[in-house]
């Protein structure tokens, strides 16, 4: 056997660039590619974890922590963008730094057709929602594209999504 | 409004529960006539007041208890808008915020659109036996001024998640309307509690 080629831990880089930005409240519906960095930020005793019910939840909870003087991350999968597009209005009336973290679905080898049609619309809706899109497609490149979003939201209150394309995350097996 | 429930004005229960407010208490509105409410019974720089975001009121209130947990934090909203985030109450029963009251004034119809009729009206959805589900455990019942008041002592010495119901009557008092600019009610709710 090959010896195993050394390989970046993305996740791992993603929970570090966010307790550099000094991340206090994470946001989140359960989701596989999301799962290891979910699972550190629940590990973490000076991170709120909160699990929401709705996408759009994490983004009035992370108005919230900004009111009151804490930073907030929301990961979520790409339907979930959808279910935010009003809720945003609230970033972009207020000038609320929004920092979001977007594992995708739907647009490589993707074997549920049912995660095409909003998978295919994340990046414009995301773009007419006045987001910057910082798109990550190698494991090499996750940790830099972070920082970007990071200083992006942070540096002048305004709203980002990095995306992890689905070539990036791999994909999802499936077996009956 | 039936003879024999006895339901409260929403401008004096709203002036019932601000009264001899300390500086410590943080008050986030929902859209529409809670945040006029609110502006009726005094503008502060610790209010969040919101002009849209529907569903949203709980959660900012939620972000806000977390990040500042030696302030009070009361988030007073309408049944409607209660009723569009209401996943809002499951996400606060997991996290028990010790400091965070939500406060539904529950007149059972959407005054900003017609007075049409709300889930809890006709319908019979009662959000107190929801947010006793989603976990919370102080759930109160305010239909009168004893309980009212009731309600605004806890509010000065909260413990644990508190979340009541308000019986309001459907009145439609002269709007008072706050700053709109949602910059400047940000900057100026910072700058007030010094973050």
């Amino acid at each position: 056997m090959n010896a195993p080629t050394k390989t970046v831990d993305w996740p791992e880089q993603l929970y570090k660039t966010l307790k550099r930005a000094g991340i206090r409240q994470v946001g989140y519906v359960p989701d596989a590619g999301h799962a290891r960095l979910i699972d550190r930020c629940r590990a973490d005793p000076d991170i709120h974890d909160v699990v929401l019910t709705t996408e759009e939840e994490g983004v009035a909870l992370a108005a919230g922590a900004w009111l009151g003087g804490q930073r907030a991350v929301l990961l979520m999968q790409s339907s979930g963008v959808g279910n935010c597009i009003n809720m945003l209005s609230l970033a972009r009336s207020c000038r609320f730094p929004m920092l979001m973290m977007i594992t995708m679905r739907g647009e490589w080898e993707e074997f549920n057709p049912w995660q095409e049609p909003m998978g295919s619309i994340v990046d414009p809706v995301l773009k007419l929602c006045d987001a910057e899109i910082y798109r990550a497609t190698k494991p090499d490149d996750v940790e830099g594209l972070a920082e970007r979003a990071v200083q992006h939201v942070f540096g002048d209150e305004r709203i980002a999504a990095l995306i992890l394309s689905q070539q990036l995350i791999g994909k999802k097996v499936w077996t009956k | 409004m039936s003879g024999k429930e006895s339901k409260l004005e929403r401008r004096a229960a709203m002036a019932t529960l601000m009264a001899d407010r300390k500086d410590d208490l943080l008050v986030v509105p929902g859209l529409g006539s809670t945040t006029y409410d609110l502006a009726a019974a005094g503008d502060s720089d610790r209010n969040f007041y919101l002009w849209g975001a529907m569903g949203g009121a709980a959660m900012i209130g939620l972000g806000l208890a977390l990040a500042r947990p030696e302030k009070r934090v009361a988030v007073i909203t309408g049944d409607g808008e209660m009723l569009m985030g209401m996943g809002a109450l499951a996400t606060i029963g997991v996290q028990q915020p010790a400091n965070l009251a939500v406060i539904v004034f529950d007149n059972g119809v959407y005054g900003e659109t017609g007075m049409q009729p709300s889930h809890t009206n006709k319908g019979g959805v009662d959000l107190l036996t929801v947010a006793k589900g989603c976990g919370i455990a102080t759930c109160l019942d305010v239909r009168d001024e004893a309980a009212l008041a009731g309600l605004a002592a806890r509010l000065k010495n909260l413990a644990g998640p508190v979340f009541a119901r308000v019986a309001i009557e459907a009145s439609e008092p002269p709007r008072v309307l706050p700053e709109r600019d949602g910059t400047v009610l940000k900057r100026r709710f910072r700058a007030a509690i010094g973050v």
